[in-house]
């Protein structure tokens, strides 16, 4: 959720300026010393942490991706074999693979129902059902995941849980949820676009709301109507923003963990093991440090990949007003 | 609203008016429809909570409990050492959310506001450690703090979680919309470039500060993966780790146990829902562009 993806706009605003009151205002020796280490004094916990918590770990991440450890005995260098083991590794082949289908569908889904569900709060709406709606989208983004889970696997219950029961209202016979490998599968989507979709539907209300009502009352004199407005002016329009979701949520995604642990361990067999429960499993079950490492450096080029690839596609297809 | 209101009423013919009408119970039933399973499996949680042990898998659900029984309530703090979990989450929250707002809220003033060699290679440095995923750290992360001795410790916790690219990247925009012109000012007046920070721009960025504080909150109370790789003895558990784990400990007989202990933990997210919707969600659309 703290992936952001646009830089800054606007650096350091009118340095000339600046510079030159600057020049004017002489301050006390004291002060002239301060400015100079002022600035590292301010910025040390930050660049330091990071240093020690982020950069570190990446450059350590990469090379460990290169030797056998197992943390007991001392780490041998083995060059690509971890690469090598695990592409070839069946699980590791089945996670990725669950991971992306559950990326397509999951974030399909997610991004439909935040669009639809926006579309249909900013049209004229009374205020405090507006309010409502809004709260109620963005509710499940306060919880945590894990205890989201614990309940919606009661929920799923194939003898005994309301969603079944609501469905043999329908008379849709017991749906064998988290015991099959697609039952499993569609619980671990469903219950993460329960939780997830109210973060782009929050990104769609500001896009939408950035829509001038003008460019409505021109299409509406042009004759556009209904769904035909919402095809030829709110679409085009929100592009940016949809490419921003759209962005985020894949991110997101490639990094499920929390659901899939506390729903299904991954069962039944394989069918809900995802890519970074295999880092997980790999380092901190089995103990092969360097092959975890290995799993995680090919996720990461697989988001960056991603997200180098949207931005790219965005230049053809995103409507920059 | 009204102004537009009006206009439709004077201009469009009543039978348009009236089909308008339709179109928007429409969408309020399909709205309340999905707010209806969007808030259904909390309300379902809560009054499941609220009834004897015996009665958890009762269907048709009873939404609305009449006469609540707090017996899994009594139960989740006699299975669950619910208190020491709880005392755990808010000191590891709350020090990360606090280290966290000084952290970001220096080097955030430092990126807006001072002057010093290197400034954008270091900020594009800190945001692009935004796009790293944690999990891919958290191999040598867990080294280093096994290394240092304090694995299975709540300092594990805490001490990583600390230094915030995000915070103070937020923070930096929050300090780059209060004038320049502030400093200049405060030097006139002899203030020292400390002084200026601490008594004119850190005052008025609390509202910024505490959109920080709510996000590391919110995150970092429901936070499951970290504490599930550093922490091992119970003792050192915080929230979600505790009841993941009863779930695990507790046959089907017990649902309502584990969902006493699922509301009890909801509580202080509710309480910042409450209070500090807004800030929460401007904190999580920031940097989106919008």
């Amino acid at each position: 959720m703290s992936t952001a993806t646009s830089t800054p706009t606007g650096t350091g605003s009118e340095p000339g300026r600046r510079q030159a009151v600057h020049k004017n205002v002489q301050g006390s020796k004291r002060d002239r010393v301060q400015q100079r280490w002022l600035p590292w004094a301010f910025l040390a916990p930050t660049i330091v942490g990071m240093g020690i918590f982020t950069l570190l770990p990446i450059v350590a991440s990469i090379a460990l991706a290169f030797f056998r450890w197992d943390i007991i005995t001392a780490p041998t260098f083995v060059g690509f074999d971890n690469f090598a083991e695990v592409v070839q590794d069946p699980t590791v082949r089945v996670s990725f693979l669950n991971t992306i289908v559950f990326v397509v569908v999951a974030v399909a889904l997610q991004l439909g129902l935040a669009l639809g569900l926006a579309i249909m709060v900013q049209e004229k709406l009374p205020a405090w059902l507006r309010v409502f709606f809004r709260s109620a989208f963005f509710f499940p983004l306060i919880l945590s995941a894990a205890s989201v889970s614990i309940f919606m696997r009661y929920l799923f219950n194939e003898q005994f849980g309301v969603v079944n029961w609501l469905l043999s209202i329908v008379g849709i016979p017991a749906v064998p949820w988290l015991t099959t490998p697609t039952g499993s599968a569609a619980v671990v989507i469903l219950v993460y676009v329960w939780q997830n979709f109210g973060f782009s539907f929050l990104l769609f209300i500001g896009g939408l709301a950035s829509i001038p009502v003008e460019t409505y009352e021109a299409a509406s004199i042009d004759g556009a109507t209904g769904w035909r407005k919402h095809w030829f002016v709110t679409l085009p329009l929100l592009s940016p923003t949809t490419l921003v979701a759209s962005v985020m949520a894949i991110i997101n995604a490639l990094q499920v963990f929390d659901q899939p642990y506390v729903l299904t361990r991954g069962g039944p067999g394989d069918s809900t093991r995802t890519a970074v429960m295999v880092i997980f499993e790999s380092a901190f079950q089995r103990l092969e440090f360097g092959q975890a490492s290995a799993i995680g450096v090919i996720l990461t080029l697989i988001i960056m990949a991603i997200t180098a690839a949207q931005f790219r596609l965005s230049k053809r297809f995103v409507f920059y007003q | 609203m009204t102004t537009i209101q009006e206009r439709v009423t004077t201009t469009a013919p009543v039978v348009k008016r009236k089909k308008r009408d339709w179109s928007v119970a429409i969408r309020v039933v399909v709205l309340l429809i999905a707010s209806v399973f969007i808030l259904g499996p909390v309300l379902w949680t809560l009054s499941t909570s609220l009834r004897p042990p015996s009665e958890s898998f009762q269907l048709p659900p009873a939404f609305l409990p009449l006469n609540p029984d707090l017996t899994s309530y009594e139960q989740v703090f006699k299975q669950l050492n619910i208190v020491a979990l709880v005392v755990n989450s808010a000191l590891v929250t709350g020090l990360i959310a606090v280290g966290q707002m000084i952290t970001a809220a220096l080097a955030g003033y430092a990126f807006a506001h001072l002057r010093f060699k290197g400034k954008g290679a270091l900020f594009s440095i800190v945001l692009a450690t935004m796009m790293v995923p944690a999990q891919v750290t958290i191999v040598p992360v867990f080294m280093l703090i096994r290394g240092v001795g304090l694995s299975d410790t709540l300092l594990a916790l805490i001490i990583p979680a600390i230094p915030t690219a995000f915070g103070t990247f937020l923070m930096r925009q929050y300090f780059m919309g209060l004038p320049g012109e502030l400093a200049e000012a405060a030097a006139i007046d002899g203030a020292s470039p400390w002084r200026t920070f601490r008594s004119v721009y850190a005052p008025l960025a609390m509202p910024g500060l505490a959109i920080v504080g709510i996000l590391a909150f919110n995150f970092h109370w429901n936070e499951f993966f970290r504490p599930l790789i550093m922490t091992i003895s119970e003792q050192n558990f915080t929230l979600p780790l505790g009841l993941v784990s009863l779930q695990g400990n507790l046959g089907t007989g017990s649902i309502s146990v584990v969902l006493a202990g699922v509301v009890l933990s909801m509580i202080p997210a509710l309480v910042v829902f409450m209070f500090g919707q807004r800030a929460l969600q401007d904190g999580l659309t920031a940097g989106t562009g919008k």
